[in-house]
Formats: C-alpha cells, sequence, structure tokens
C-alpha cells in the first residue's frame, strides 16, 4: 500500500497535503458495483410448493403464477422441473434465481453423464448439492432467494427434502414452503399418512392448494400437480380448483350490521 | 398547614403528564415494560341453530408461557360471549367495559341485547384509540334477529362472517375451516369442527397452547364448556408422590403454648356490611 499526494492546498496559515487510501482490494469503482450485483430483494417471486410422499413415490403441487411485488405479472410459469432420472426440484421465492439453479444442475447432470459409468445422480445427491450451493452463497452474503423442494425416488426408495435460502436443509414425508408452512401443514400432518394412494394424495394435495387458493394472495388458480415413481417424473398439464363461494353469510352479510363487511 | 390553592377537580380523560418522563427514560435506554400477550387461537362458526366459539388457553409474555390456562371467551351479555385476543389487559378491559355497558342499556330498554350493539360500542372505542388498544375480538350471540358472528380488528374495522378466525394460530386454524367448513352443521358437528381448529393452532402455532375452551350459544340458552378438550395432560406424575426415604432426626421437642400470653380486648364495634 503506497500513499497518493491528491492535492495540495494553500493557506495562508498553513500549507497541507492531502492523500488517499487506495482500497486494498481494488479500485472504489468496482467495489460500487459488487454491491449492485449482490441478491439484496426478491422481484419476480412464486408463492408456495407443497409436497407429499406416497406409495410409490413423491407427488408435488404448485400454481403457475409469478408475481411482480403485488401484480400478477406471470401466468405460465412452471415451478417445478425434472432433474436427470430420479429427482424433481421446485422452487418458490425468486425465479430468475430457480433458473440459475436449473443451470447448474444442468451442468452436474451433463458431468455426471459424461462420467458413463452406469450411475446417476440421485436425489440425495441433488439434495446434497443444492444445500450446499444454497448455504454457501448465503455465507458470502449474496442469497439465492428460493426455498427450494427436492423429491425423488431412487432404488425403490422414495426422498422428500427441503433447502431454504439460508441453507437450512432437512427431509420429511411432506413439506410446505412460503404461506403453505401455516396454511397447508396443519393440515398435512393431521391427515398425512403413510402408503397413501394416487387419488388420495392428490386429493389431499387439492385440499391444501384450495386453502392456498382462497387465503394466499398470490396464488393463482392454475395448477399443475407432478408426480415421481421409479418410472420416472410426469407434470401434468396445468389445471383449476372449484372453489366455492355461496355460503349464505356472503350474501347480505351487513345486513343486521349497518358500517361493517 | 394548609393548602396553598383550591383542589381544582381532575378533568376526565387519558393523562399525558408522565409520557415525557417516560419518553425520557426509554431515551436513557430503560426497557418499557412488555405487555402479557394472548398468544392465541381464537375461533368462531355459525352452525344451524346458532353460535360456536371457541378459544386456546395459553398467555404468553414474549417467550415465556405466563398463564397456562387462562379464560379467553369473555362474557357480554347472557346471549352474547366474545373472545380476545392481542394484548390480555386490552381485550379483558374493553369486553369488561362493553360488557357493563350493555347491561345499562338493557336495564333501560327492557330488552335483551342485540349483537350489533356490542359490535358498535366496541368498534367506536377500538377505533378511537387509533389501534393502541391492541384488542382483536371475535363477537358471536344469538339475539331477536338471529345468530352473529363478527371479527374485530384493533384499529375498529369489522367482519361478518360465517366462520371466523384470529390471533397468532389463525391460519393454522383457518386452514381447517377453509377445508371442512359447511353450511348447516349440527351442534355435535360444530363443536367438533371448532375443537379440531383449535387444536390445530395449539399444535401447529408456539403461541397457542394447553386447553380448548368452547362456548355454545343458542336462541335462549348458552353453555360455556370449559376445557372441553384437554390434550396436554401431564404425564409421568406417579400417583403415589414422592416418599422422603430417610426421615429427619429430631434432637429437641420444645413446646411454648401463646394462648396465656394473648389478650383479647373487645374494642369498637363490628365492621358495617
Amino acid at each position: 500500500m503506497f500513499l497518493l499526494p491528491v492535492s495540495f492546498s494553500i493557506n495562508a496559515d498553513y500549507f497541507f497535503l492531502q492523500f488517499t487510501i487506495p482500497i486494498d482490494n481494488g479500485d472504489s469503482v468496482k467495489n460500487a458495483e459488487a454491491d449492485s450485483q449482490r441478491t439484496l430483494y426478491p422481484y419476480v417471486t412464486g408463492t408456495s410448493i407443497v409436497a407429499i410422499k406416497y406409495k410409490d413415490g413423491v407427488l408435488m403441487a404448485s400454481d403457475m403464477g409469478g408475481s411482480y411485488g403485488s401484480t400478477l405479472r406471470y401466468k405460465n410459469i412452471e415451478r417445478m422441473k425434472a432433474i436427470g432420472k430420479h429427482s424433481l426440484l421446485g422452487a418458490s421465492g425468486e425465479i430468475s434465481d430457480f433458473q440459475e439453479i436449473l443451470r447448474y444442475l444442468d451442468e452436474l447432470v451433463l458431468n455426471d453423464n459424461m462420467w458413463d459409468d452406469g450411475n446417476s445422480l440421485g436425489p440425495k445427491e441433488v439434495h446434497n448439492y443444492l444445500t450446499r450451493v444454497m448455504y454457501n452463497r448465503r455465507n458470502k452474503f449474496n442469497p439465492l432467494w428460493n426455498t427450494l423442494v427436492l423429491g425423488g425416488v431412487k432404488n425403490g426408495e422414495s426422498y422428500l427434502g427441503m433447502v431454504s435460502m439460508i441453507g437450512v436443509s432437512f427431509e420429511d414425508n411432506h413439506v410446505a414452503t412460503g404461506f403453505g408452512n401455516h396454511l397447508a401443514r396443519p393440515i398435512l400432518r393431521d391427515e398425512w399418512h403413510a402408503d397413501l394412494s394416487f387419488e388420495d394424495g392428490v386429493k389431499l394435495l387439492e385440499k391444501c392448494m384450495r386453502v392456498l387458493l382462497y387465503r394466499d394472495r398470490s396464488a393463482i388458480n392454475k395448477l399443475q400437480i407432478a408426480k415421481i415413481t421409479e418410472e420416472g417424473v410426469t407434470v401434468s398439464q396445468p389445471y383449476s380448483l372449484k372453489t366455492f363461494w355461496e355460503f349464505k353469510a356472503f350474501n347480505n352479510p351487513t345486513a343486521g350490521a349497518e358500517g361493517s363487511w | 398547614m394548609t393548602q396553598s390553592g383550591v383542589d381544582v377537580p381532575p378533568k376526565g380523560g387519558f393523562s399525558f403528564d408522565l409520557c415525557k418522563r417516560n419518553d425520557m427514560l426509554i431515551q436513557k435506554g430503560l426497557k418499557a415494560p412488555s405487555f402479557l400477550k394472548t398468544g392465541t387461537t381464537i375461533v368462531g362458526l355459525i352452525f344451524k341453530d346458532g353460535v360456536i366459539l371457541g378459544a386456546d388457553t395459553r398467555a404468553t409474555e414474549g417467550p415465556i408461557v405466563a398463564d397456562k390456562n387462562c379464560e379467553k371467551i369473555h362474557y357480554m351479555a347472557p346471549n352474547i360471549y366474545c373472545c380476545g385476543a392481542g394484548t390480555a389487559a386490552d381485550t379483558e378491559a374493553v369486553t369488561d367495559m362493553v360488557s357493563s355497558q350493555l347491561r345499562l342499556h338493557r336495564y333501560q330498554t327492557g330488552r335483551d341485547s342485540r349483537v350489533i350493539t356490542a359490535l358498535t360500542l366496541l368498534k367506536k372505542h377500538l377505533f378511537s384509540y387509533q389501534g393502541h388498544v391492541s384488542a382483536a375480538l371475535v363477537l358471536g350471540g344469538v339475539d331477536i334477529t338471529g345468530p352473529h358472528l363478527h371479527t374485530i380488528y384493533p384499529h375498529g374495522s369489522t367482519d361478518t362472517l360465517p366462520f371466523a378466525t384470529m390471533g397468532s394460530g389463525s391460519l393454522a386454524a383457518m386452514s381447517v375451516f377453509e377445508a371442512k367448513y359447511k353450511e348447516g352443521l349440527t351442534r355435535d358437528e360444530g363443536i367438533k369442527l371448532v375443537a379440531e381448529a383449535i387444536c390445530s393452532g395449539i399444535f401447529n402455532d408456539l403461541g397457542s397452547g394447553s386447553n380448548v375452551d368452547i362456548c355454545v350459544i343458542t336462541k335462549g340458552h348458552k353453555e360455556y364448556l370449559r376445557n372441553y378438550m384437554e390434550p396436554n395432560p401431564r404425564t409421568y406424575v406417579s400417583s403415589k408422590g414422592y416418599s422422603f426415604t430417610k426421615k429427619t432426626e429430631v434432637l429437641r421437642t420444645k413446646i411454648t403454648p401463646l394462648m396465656e400470653r394473648v389478650e383479647i380486648t373487645e374494642v369498637g364495634e363490628a365492621m358495617e356490611e
């Protein structure tokens, strides 16, 4: 480190030099740019994901909305993608970070395929990789603003796990992200049991998604359900849920109470 | 010693004299005492013949459970009850106040109280305090016009709903209601659904816990089921109790009878009733 004399200032009383001390790791210009490249807030976000283990594997549900703050900007975002042959990744949170994660995983799967050794990445391995990536980014104060749900089946064993944006990771029989934590988890804790059939699993997921549709402001009525079994991943076509609004009390709510609603 | 001035009778309303001193203390670093909040799950639903209200029984002071078995369903009138969430003092005070106002009103009009009367009195009070009275209420009752269920927020807005939940456990309870509520529930179905919603709050929300209180109000009749369900009993309690293995050794015994030293004299009049 050396001192650069920058300016002289001649004053009636005294004569002095001003110095600037250059920053250790580069010029100050680069530092300001580095700041603006950290993720500070999420911009385009996806809402909750709900997933459960069932008899043949894992079922995952998500809606197809991408909100830009309080505007529903995108209504056709697929927030669940297949990873390799054995896993299914669902993400809530910043959509661009989700796309970045898909690129990382693409590279990972590609490199794994190039070994051509008959092995393929299972859900446990992908989950571990994602945990490391998320935790590492959080340590650098530049998180990938997502909560990821990783489900898969390999060699007959189903696996369902979750990683949050700060690197908290765990596996469980049923998981939910975002608002699903508060609205879907109570239902799942009560009504999930081992060896659900496919129809029962879908019914349970639809029950949770319906409550989320009623009570989460960023949810839309266009959802997909994805299934992963030993055979592979299938993501359903988008469809919508039936909702019920015909309660008598909704008809004329202020009939007895003027001024309320 | 004479008074230096005439005693002015105190004017009504809030006295702001201590506010400056409190501000100064907070600036100097004193932490204001925290409120006793009822962390809470409260619910109400309308069934075929009336209204069912439910509440958990845990009162928290920050991270500590201050009261394991408090009562959150407050009496307003013989046909109206109110569950309260938020700051415990605020819910108690505001429901007590409106309850006595309703009683005086009943004496004056000679009629049973109506739920919208309680609603209007509560919302006027809460609005005038601009949200500083932190009371979130679920008000339910059956009057001459039928069963009513309302929610009242701390800032004074109200909703009229077929089923309602408030408090920190409101999302957990609401998920149960949204999934399972139907119109025209019978009394038993309604009680079962309310208990299920409160249990959902108790087990999935950290601010709620302990037991389930239920209040069923129908035309001309009310049932307050205190501790209807106790899903968190104390386990591992030995029925024999604890027995000390060794008896304490008695070294010396000295008995001083006190009756001889006490003199009882009858002085003054008995206290008036």
